[in-house]
Parts: C-alpha cells; structure tokens; sequence
C-alpha cells in the first residue's frame, strides 16, 4: 500500500509535534490513532525514519496496546463496557446482542466500514451500568431492547453525513 | 457564565499568593452564602452525569437564564461528580443549597422559573427518602452522605473544576504554600506519621516510599501520578481527577518538593477522556499563573507536569509496567529491586503515587498530620474512597474512614440491595481481590482486614452480588480478564492463567469433574510464587477466594451439572409450562432461532432444547409467565 501525500504530512507533523519530548513514542501513537485512525505498517515505517526508533519496536508497542489498531476502525466505533459493575448488570448481553446484530465480533469492524465493535475495560462510569460508549458519547443503562435502536441511530446518522 | 479569567496575572511570590487566596476564598465564600446578592447552580459533570445529558441540562438552564434576562442574577456552571451515581444528574443551587435529583433538560424550565424567580422549591424533584418517604432538600441530610467523610474527594461536585480561582479559594495550594516554609525532611516525616498508606493497591506507606527517593543521590528526580485505574468498577481516581484536578497536582508539588523532583508525569487512562481534559485545563492555568513552571514563588524551586496517557493496558497499573509505558516501551513489568525510587523513570529515582493517595497530602498538610491520624484504624488511617456498584441501590462513590464495617457500606450507606434481594457475596480490589460473603458483612474495612479475610483493598471498587450472580462465572469473568490483561512476560501468568480459564469454563459448562478443583489450587499457587508482578501474583485470587467461600457452589456445578442462579449457559434450559400456555405464539415469533414450535390457539408450544442458545428472549417475550429456567 502506498500513503498518499497528505498522510505522510500529518504522521511527520504529529512526529514534530513531539520532537523536544523525551520517549515521544507513545505520544506520537495515539496521535496518529486519533488522526489517522489506524496505525499500518507503512506509518510505522516514517515514524522510524523520523525518530529512529527501530520499526520492530514500534509494532512491538503497536500490538501490545488495545487502542492502538493496525486495521482501520469503522466510522462508529461502539464500546460496550464489560467492567464488572456492567458485567454484574448483563453487559455481556448487551455485547452479544451488538455482536449477533452487526455480524462481526468484538475487535472486528463491518464490511461496510461503518461499525467496529470493541469491548471495553470499564469507564468509570459504574453509576449508570451497562453503559455504551459510541465515538465517544456515553449510553447509560443499556437495555437489549435499545440495541436496534442505536444501531439504527448511526445508520441514519452516517446517511445525513 | 465563565467568569472572568484571572490566570494571566502572575504569582510572583508566597506574598502574591496569600493575596490571591485571600481573595479567591472571599470570592467562593460569597459566592455559597449568597453574599454577592447572586444565585448559584452547579450541575454534576461527572461522566455518569454527562453522559445522561448534563451538558443539555446545563445549556437548557442557561437559555432559560437568558430567556428570563437573569444574566446578572444567576450564574450556572458544571462541577465535578456528586457521588451519588445512580440518582443523578444532580442539579444544586446556592445559596439555599438545595439539591435537586434525576433532573432531565425539560426540567431546566421549571427550575429557572418554580425556583429561581418564584422562589419555591420543585419538590418533585427532590430526593425522597426511602425509609422515611420524605422530601430531603439539603445533600448533607440525605442518608448516602451522612458517614461519609470528604477528604480525597474534597471539592469534588463544590467547585469548578474548570476554574482555577474556585481550587485556589477552597484551599487550594495552602498545603503547598506551608510545604515550602518546611525543610523536605519535615514534610516527608509530617507524611510518615499522619501514616498515609498508598491508596493503589498493596498500602505501603507513602512517607517510606518518599524517604526512599529523597535518600538518593541524584541530580534529576521524578513524581509520577498512576492514573491508570485498570480495576474494573472502580472509579474513584477518574472523579478525583474531574472533580478537583488541582488537589492532586498539589499533592505531586509536595512530593516534588518533599524528594527533589522537578519534573512530574500524570499518567492517565485513554478511557478518561473528560479527566484529561481537566487536568490538561488546570496545568495550563496554573503554569499561566506562576504556580508552575521555574523558580515557583521565588522559592527557588522548579517544578513542571507534563501528561502520558494510557492506551488500554490493565497491566500499565503496575508502577514498573507503567514506567515502561512512559518511555515509550511496551507495558511490561520490570524485576524489582531495583526499586522506583533508586531506579525508575529513565533511570533516575522515581515515586509513583496513585490519585487519591495524592488527594490526601493536601489535607494532611493543611490540616496537620495529627488530625490525619485520628480518623481510621490503628494500621490504616484516613479514608478510603470505594466505587460501590453493582446491585446495590444506590450505586456511587462513597468516601468513609478506614474501620467502617462492610454492613456500614452496604446497608446504611449503599441503601441496601437492589429490589431487596438476597445479598451474596461484595468482591474487593477488583481482578486482585477476593470476595466475602454474608458472614463477613461485619468486618472492619481496613487494609489489614481484608487481607485477613482473603481479599484486599485495591483501588476500591466494591461490586455487590445478589442471589442471581453465580459466583463460578464471577471468577471466570475475572480470571478472562486477567488472561486477556496478562502482558506475557512470565510464563506462569501468560500460560497459568489460560489454563485457569480453560479449567473455569469446563466447570460453568458441565465438562469438569472433581479433580479439576485439586489442578485449580495446584495452578493458582504455582502462579502466586512465580510471577514477576504484584497482578500476576494476584491473578488467581478471585478463583481462590471463591473456592473457599462457596465450594458448595462449584460442587454444584461439577457433580450436579447445575448453576442455582441460572446464568451459565450450558447448565440451565429453558421449558414452557403447557398448563400456563396461553397458545398465543408470542414466544415462537421472538425466539430468533426457531427452536420453539405449537400451533396456535390448539397446541402448547415447546422448546426444542436441541436447537435452543438459551438467549432468554422467550422469557422476556411471554406475557403470561409460562417459560421458566431450570
């Protein structure tokens, strides 16, 4: 695969952006996580060119965190808590019933490009179990009936875009 | 509205900052007793809260504000987490103190309106006491809070967390202002005997953790805050950092200066995001107005904060794994000695605190380590902050001083358990932790204790089961957990926990037999003694706890092949009474199997258990109670 030329810029900006830090490694992945959206191989290589941190290390560090990705996520990522408080509260089925309607399994993203499904170390957010997580925005109490329903949300959503 | 910033003006000197607080202080105290001739509204802007549409709360009050010209009357903004999660979002309003619960945005009308102008309280939407059945208007009267005791989570759901003039005028930076008039020595020695112990984890003393670091010889030093709250259900360390972040970089100030740092890094978890955009906001604010950065106050002390943050690794709780992290590497354990505080981040001696322990040194300064000390037990002073959850009523943090009994905390405090079920069993300390169960309900919470009863404090979340948890599957959930969570480095814990698991899930699935317990305690204690780190170590606590306290419960499983709560899988099934069959057909059409078959208004329907997932949807499908689970 070949990067086009404005995604060479922004991995060589963000490698900028942390030039005066020490062990700028894990600054740098999440940026390009959170920019690019996913970190290929071909990224890894001008990160190593422009650090020279060697490229067997950088996907060392790739694949040992869960937020870093290797494939590119869907434009909804959904992150279904299972800490214990929802898991005690039946987030698993919620997981399940998010898994069994999108077709994919956590971890895996849609053919369409448009869901991935993760399934999340605790948010914090005990209080309101089992909640959702989607791009951010925090579904408290989740129940299987509102499953469809939020799916359904984002399908609209990605069609108004 | 956003009062005017007044970070630009610098602190120059102790001086400057007593002026400062002097008047930030007056400002905040005008600003509760009604004093300015204004009236306040703080909306909670936990994440809990938030996510069940604060923000819209808040914008909807502020139109509403606008609508009614009140610009000049009233001033609403977001505050850190209540505490009381499962009743919120909270809206509170000063200086009356009224607290107002469950608010939705439709509400901000009434609010504005009842309230603010007709000066009459919206009962409707006050907290009704559930034994009572009163309205309580006031936080302090309602049950939940009355023993607690706010130390770590001072300020959290008074203050702005977005402003820096409401940290400094509720005490901020005093304690740092006092630890600059001290030699290190004394302020580590005032930490040691206020007998603060590490609120993270083991509990080992944070005065002996900061001597260790001040005894090295080193021209560069580091502070290190472990915001990586990796226990799942705990959240104290998230609402410490939404609710005051500037109570925590004081405290990191203090160690800095306590052992010769000049550098600090928080470490926070990429699962936080609002907490990291408060501690982001806060640095900025206080590094503006002099009180980081270089020669801070002309004391000749330097002292910055920069921040790292997590991505998605339980093990980076670890301080060495969590050092790791920092320097770029995969977040991996490293052999200990050498220690942190001789070794650590990039080779120089490091301290790692955890958030709360941080959130304590304020106080203990401020207040004096005498008064400290009184609160708690004679092991374990202080408070603890614990995360309760799961089926409790009211789910929340919960600040209480070491000693307070696990009845205390459930009962008195947690109200009790959710649709008054049967409470089984609270587990503590999360993936490291055990549980314990009814007959326990009368231990003292205090590190020691628990250990005793084979559990440990952890980071404190404290998740209740009632009779429908199966206790099996609660320890296969957390031995999954840690088997995904383990880093690999050591083979006991990468292979042992796998193995575990493997074990766990014959026995939630009907393929065990008894001597799958004897291979459990043989694999749990191999993995105890030889793991590198204290979560391997721990790993197969909830497995061992569990065999201890509800063997019978296992035995049923192996020999009986049956889960009494109903939640594994494979050992329940699902039938439909034919006398209670209604004929209706409901359940056929929901099953999303076709495993259920009859012929409607003629025959009852029948689960054919050959093709049924057990999903329950039939249950849920049934209006006339005719399926049940065996």
């Amino acid at each position: 695969m070949k990067l086009r030329k404005e995604a060479i810029d922004i991995v060589i900006d963000i490698c900028d952006r942390y030039k005066d830090e020490p062990s700028p490694l894990m600054l740098i992945l999440s940026d390009v996580q959170k920019e690019y959206g996913y970190i290929p191989l071909e990224v890894q290589e001008i990160i190593s060119a422009k650090t020279g941190i060697p490229v067997s290390d950088i996907y060392g560090v790739v694949t040992f965190y869960n937020f870093f990705s290797l494939e590119p996520k869907g434009k909804y990522v959904i992150g279904v808590c299972i800490g214990t408080a929802c898991y005690v509260k039946g987030g698993q089925n919620i997981i399940d019933k998010f898994g069994e309607m999108l077709k994919i399994k956590p971890g895996q993203t849609t053919e369409d490009g448009l869901f991935s499904l993760d399934d999340l170390r605790c948010l914090g957010a005990c209080g309101i179990a089992p909640a959702v997580s989607i791009n951010g925005k925090v579904y408290p109490k989740v129940t299987l009936a509102q499953v469809p329903q939020i799916i359904q949300e984002y399908r609209e959503k990605s069609k108004e875009e | 509205m956003p009062r005017k910033a007044t970070t630009d003006v610098k602190i120059k000197d102790t001086k400057a900052l007593d002026k400062r607080l002097d008047e930030a202080t007056k400002k905040l105290e005008e600003k509760f007793s009604g004093k300015d001739g204004k009236r306040h509204i703080v909306i909670c802007g936990g994440t809990g809260c938030l996510s069940s549409n604060s923000q819209l709360i808040h914008d909807e009050l502020l139109k509403e504000i606008k609508a009614h010209k009140l610009e000049d009357k009233v001033t609403v903004n977001l505050v850190g987490c209540f505490g009381f999660c499962s009743q919120g979002p909270f809206v509170k309003i000063y200086p009356e103190d009224t607290l107002y619960h469950g608010v939705k945005p439709e509400d901000a009308k009434r609010i504005i309106e009842e309230d603010l102008i007709g000066n009459k309280i919206v009962e409707d939407l006050l907290y009704v006491d559930p034994a009572t059945k009163k309205r309580v208007t006031r936080q302090d009267d309602i049950n939940f809070y009355k023993k607690q005791v706010r130390i770590a989570l001072y300020g959290c759901g008074t203050i702005n967390p977005e402003d820096i003039d409401e940290a400094l005028g509720y005490d901020g930076m005093k304690a740092f202002r006092r630890a600059l008039t001290m030699k290190p020595q004394e302020v580590i020695d005032e930490i040691g005997k206020a007998g603060l112990r590490g609120r993270g984890g083991a509990g080992f003393p944070t005065g002996r953790k900061w001597q260790f670091a001040l005894d090295q010889k080193s021209d560069v030093k580091y502070v290190v805050c472990n915001g990586d709250e990796g226990d799942p259900g705990a959240f104290m360390d998230r609402s410490i950092l939404e609710g005051n972040p500037v109570a925590v970089i004081e405290g990191m100030m203090i160690a800095g200066y306590a052992i010769g740092a000049t550098q600090g890094y928080f470490y926070i978890r990429a699962e936080y995001p609002i907490a990291c955009h408060r501690v982001e906001t806060a640095l900025k604010e206080l590094r503006q107005c002099g009180l980081l950065g270089k020669n801070i106050l002309n004391s000749g002390f330097d002292f910055d904060i920069g921040i790292r943050y997590g991505a998605g690794a339980f093990v980076c709780g670890e301080e060495t794994a969590l050092l790791n992290s920092i320097e770029g590497k995969r977040g991996m354990p490293r052999p200990k000695p050498p220690f942190p505080a001789v070794k650590g981040l990039w080779g120089k001696p490091t301290i790692i605190n955890n958030v709360e322990t941080l959130a304590n040194v304020p106080y203990i300064l401020r207040e004096g380590w005498e008064k400290f000390a009184k609160i708690g037990t004679e092991k374990s002073k202080g408070t603890k902050v614990f995360a309760l959850g799961g089926k409790v009523k009211n789910v929340g943090l919960v600040e209480v001083p070491m000693g307070t009994t696990l009845r205390t905390l459930i009962y008195d405090i947690g109200g009790g358990i959710q649709n008054d079920k049967m409470f089984q069993a609270i587990q503590t300390g999360g993936p490291s932790g055990g549980c314990l169960t009814i007959d326990e309900l009368d231990v003292p919470i205090d590190y020691d204790s628990l250990v005793a009863h084979g559990s440990m404090m952890g980071s404190g979340g404290a998740i209740v089961m009632d009779e429908d948890n199966c206790m099996v599957d609660v320890a296969k959930f957390y031995m999954q957990f840690i088997c995904d969570e383990s880093c690999g480095k050591c083979s006991q814990c990468r292979i042992g926990t796998k193995r575990l698991l493997e074990i766990m899930d014959k026995i939630t699935s009907g393929r065990a037999t008894l001597s799958d317990i004897d291979k459990l305690h043989e694999l749990a204690q191999s993995i105890q003694v030889g793991a590198l780190c204290g979560l391997g170590q721990t790993a197969a606590n909830p497995i061992i706890s569990t065999l201890e306290k509800f063997h019978d419960v296992y035995i049923r499983h192996i020999v009986d092949k049956k889960c009494d709560a109903g939640i594994c899988k494979d050992l329940i099934s699902y039938h439909i009474d034919p006398e209670k069959c209604k004929k209706c057909s409901l359940c056929a059409r929901s099953c999303p199997v076709n495993a259920i078959s009859g012929v409607v208004g003629k025959e009852a329907f029948k689960i054919d258990q050959t093709k049924c997932i057990k999903c329950g949807t039939c249950v849920a499908g049934c209006k006339f109670g005719a399926i049940y689970k065996e």
